[in-house]
């Protein structure tokens, strides 16, 4: 092969490449526009949306309760650490507290439930699929995206907002055990200063960024299961790559967020 | 309605990217009758099967089902539309999630407004029909054989009432028993609802079966139709890949 053919047969890969990036994007676009159509399409599947409700928020409690408090407890003794130094251990109960409202709580709490759940969305619907239960869905002429992609869209993003609540308010007992029984910092000062410097607009910043991760859990969980091919194989390759992209839209998107956020609010 | 088609292709042509899977196809499906689209695998069957259900568009031409040319209909029109198919698939498809019950059931609370009472008589009827004991009934479907599976998705597709029954291979993975357990059963199932226009059609590439329990026989080859023909015509028929294929 000489210089011409080798140069030759780089550009058609690259070319390739490109088109089926393209055409990927193209997909899911398409895969978005369906769901958002028929989430506003009758009849609306409000049991579909309980269960799923339940299996990812009530069944991702305790996890959640483990992650949050020692994510609290642990973030708390090393602000003690590094505070002490200069005399301002006292603000250990703010700085966690915050940093739990506005950023650990939403992205801790995406990260938990794109593990769990979008890898259990990516593995349920790729499994339906290589059987050919969405086919007998559609033979039926019940709409597949409506009946499996949307309720798990709309369970996740209704979800995220709850565990988040519950990860702030379990992180921050985990800080205060620290501060307060461990450390022996006042409880009264620990928690004065809490008021002093948290506001209602660093709350609903988590609140936001809860559910657009549960919407992006969601949606990535769902496309990568409707997307599976082949066998068992397929599923495993869609719920690993519900997993990882489901964690890195989490942390990419929340940098866009907070950029975005910190503006308006 | 057309008194002698059910199904009715009219120059239809499939084309995906630069393999044409089905080739100007112009025929009817009888009315009424058992049906089974033979040929070996490549030969655009379940492709066909696809253009009757609705779930692949022709590159051109028709397909007309019950009178309705079902290219033409709008996507909500056609969900609609599919009401008046049931199907058994390859390997029954149930949902895995519910109870053979549950699963029979289920497009029953889709699309009726049945009480729970009139949906359990209707239901336990249908598995009573098909041969699914009540226990069986209780049992999810990773819990029952392969030809009980079967039997339970013929239940399922029956559950509405429908016109057409498409079976895409339904005894693939069968032992030859079960094989005719499952034939008898959809000769006897047409049978109960001939009275009705009821048309069964069969994706097969299983000759003995087809030779045994169909009325017409659609042989394909390389997305053409090479003969459609009724079953004793089918028989005697000189052309020669049918020949080869007669003889397996």
């Amino acid at each position: 092969m000489n210089i011409k053919q080798v140069a030759e047969s780089r550009v058609v890969d690259l070319g390739d490449s490109v088109l089926r990036q393209l055409k990927g994007l193209g997909d899911f676009t398409n895969f978005t526009l369906k769901t958002i159509f028929w989430t506003f399409k009758p009849p609306f599947r409000l049991k579909l949306l309980f269960e799923q409700m339940y299996f990812m928020g009530n069944k991702s409690v305790f996890i959640i309760f483990l992650t949050s408090i020692f994510t609290g407890a642990v973030f708390a003794f090393q602000i003690y650490l590094g505070f002490k130094a200069i005399n301002a251990d006292s603000f250990i109960g703010p700085i966690v507290t915050i940093a739990l409202a506005k950023e650990l709580a939403p992205v801790l709490s995406g990260l938990v439930v794109a593990g769990r759940c979008g890898a259990a969305m990516a593995a349920q619907i790729g499994s339906m699929k290589v059987t050919e239960q969405i086919d007998a869905l559609e033979v039926m002429g019940i709409n597949s995206y409506q009946y499996l992609a949307v309720p798990r869209i709309l369970g996740a993003m209704l979800s995220m907002p709850l565990l988040s609540g519950i990860f702030l308010l379990i992180g921050y007992w985990g800080s205060w055990l620290i501060g307060v029984k461990v450390i022996q910092i006042d409880e009264m000062m620990y928690t004065q200063k809490i008021g002093e410097f948290m506001n209602l607009g660093m709350v609903a910043e988590g609140i936001i960024k809860a559910t657009v991760f549960g919407y992006l859990i969601g949606i990535i969980g769902t496309y990568q299961g409707f997307n599976v091919t082949g066998g068992a194989e397929g599923v495993g390759k869609g719920t690993n790559m519900a997993v990882v992209w489901g964690m890195i839209t989490v942390l990419v998107v929340d940098f866009f967020l907070t950029s975005f956020l910190a503006k308006i609010l | 309605m057309s008194e002698k088609y059910s199904v009715e292709f009219r120059n239809l042509v499939k084309v995906f990217g630069d393999s044409t899977i089905l080739n100007n196809l112009n025929f009817g499906i009888h009315r009424g009758k058992i049906t089974t689209i033979l040929g070996f695998s490549g030969a655009g069957k379940t492709t066909l099967m696809k253009h009757i259900l609705g779930l692949v568009m022709p590159t051109s031409g028709e397909v007309i089902v019950l009178d309705q040319v079902i290219n033409h209909l709008g996507e909500l029109e056609l969900r609609e539309f599919r009401r008046n198919f049931g199907m058994v698939f390859q390997y029954a498809a149930l949902f895995d999630f519910l109870t053979s019950f549950e699963n029979v059931a289920f497009p029953l609370r889709e699309f009726t407004k049945m009480s729970e009472e009139e949906i359990s008589e209707k239901v336990m009827g249908l598995l009573e029909s098909v041969g699914i004991s009540p226990q069986a009934a209780k049992r999810l479907p990773s819990e029952l054989s392969g030809g009980m599976r079967k039997r339970v998705g013929l239940a399922r597709g029956l559950a509405l009432d429908p016109h057409i029954m498409l079976y895409d291979e339904p005894t693939s993975g069968l032992d030859p028993i079960t094989t005719h357990t499952v034939y008898d059963l959809m000769r006897d199932t047409h049978r109960r609802n001939e009275h009705r226009g009821f048309t069964s059609i069969i994706i097969s590439h299983d000759i003995h079966a087809t030779l045994k329990y169909s009325d017409y026989i659609v042989f394909m080859e390389k997305g053409q139709v090479v003969e459609h023909l009724d079953v004793e015509t089918f028989k005697k028929s000189e052309n020669p890949v049918i020949r080869r294929f007669l003889e397996l």
